[in-house]
């Protein structure tokens, strides 16, 4: 967070040396409004991962979505994460719950990467209208092999890098 | 507010409603306790997003939408493809500016592939969404992690594109 910090300021002083404080003081308003309007979906989002985490019987989750849940666990992120509704403010809390409830890095990866590339929220809202029904529908097929690829890399990094299953916290 | 937003917010706290009626079948102590969690949660997370909104306005502001177009050029080779991996984790604002980019670069006859790998890295890195979502809810650790894994999709992506000559 120290680093974005600092970007931020950079890039607030660029703005300001070229559009003046009014530019500055323009994007904070802008800002501050959208702030305001996901508030809400972000304490939606906390609500359900609390619940989330609450409620899934841990043991089956670590069953089957942790270290030793093999394709199949990659396979139940990546169809969980296709399926999941509402935008980002559902996704990654819903992700971090599963981490604390016993999923590994590699499904919650596939799961992740499966909600930005396969889930269907953002590609029929924008991508159809924007890119094509035939471009999108080519973009998603080619990307179907992706959750699950990203999962496994995930998983053969992750015993490498913490070869004594060192807890995912941070 | 438009229709689109009005159907995510009412399915989000329908699934809100769901779940934290499944959490009260438990008992009520399971409810007041998850919803506690879920209030501290948001307490916590509500200062980074803060500084994801604002800081990432700033960031977009001194990004000139040109560089990025021109990222997405006319090269058609692996260098092309390169760029536009790096033009897709650059890219400002929301699916809408992501999208019409590679609708654009797509019309003025940027090579299919590349512009796959465009939107694929985007959905993969867009810093906006990394810093004001990802970086703020999961464990640092995690989102490193997942964007160094994800380094070789968006090339796997456009060499599938090439190789079956589709879109």
């Amino acid at each position: 967070m120290i680093v974005i910090g600092a970007l931020v300021a950079i890039c607030a002083a660029l703005v300001w040396r070229r559009d003046g404080i009014d530019g500055v003081l323009n994007i904070l308003t802008h800002d501050l409004w959208l702030f305001g309007e996901i508030l809400p979906r972000v304490l939606a989002g906390c609500l359900l991962g609390a619940f989330i985490a609450e409620i899934l019987p841990h043991e089956k989750v670590s069953r089957s979505l942790g270290p030793e849940s093999g394709l199949k666990g990659l396979l139940i992120g990546t169809a969980f994460g296709a399926i999941l509704p509402g935008g980002p403010f559902t996704a990654y809390p819903v992700a971090a719950a599963l981490l604390t409830v016993g999923a590994d890095f590699g499904a919650t990866i596939a799961m992740v990467v499966s909600w930005t590339l396969i889930g269907y929220g953002r590609a029929v809202a924008w991508e159809l209208p924007i890119l094509g029904t035939d471009f999108t529908l080519w973009r998603i097929v080619i990307s179907l092999p992706i959750p699950v690829l990203a999962g496994a890399l995930g998983r053969f990094v992750f015993v490498r890098v913490y070869p004594k299953g060192e807890p995912p916290r941070s | 507010m438009t229709l689109s937003a009005l159907i995510i917010d009412i399915t989000l706290w329908g699934s809100v409603a769901v779940l934290g009626f499944m959490a009260w079948r438990r008992g009520r102590v399971v409810l007041v306790s998850s919803m506690r969690e879920g209030s501290m949660d948001f307490i916590n997370i509500m200062p980074r997003i803060a500084l994801g909104v604002i800081g990432s306005g700033y960031i977009a502001a001194v990004i000139p939408p040109e560089v990025i177009t021109g990222w997405l050029g006319p090269d058609s080779g692996w260098f092309g493809v390169l760029t536009a991996v790096i033009a897709g984790a650059a890219t400002p604002g929301g699916p809408v500016v992501g999208f019409s980019i590679g609708a654009v670069a797509l019309k003025v006859g940027g090579g299919p592939p590349q512009v796959i790998a465009y939107v694929v890295a985007w959905a993969l890195f867009a810093f906006q969404r990394m810093i004001l979502w990802e970086i703020p809810f999961m464990p640092a650790r995690f989102v490193w992690f997942r964007a160094a894994v994800s380094v070789p999709f968006p090339f796997l992506a456009a060499a599938i594109a090439m190789a079956i000559g589709k879109p």
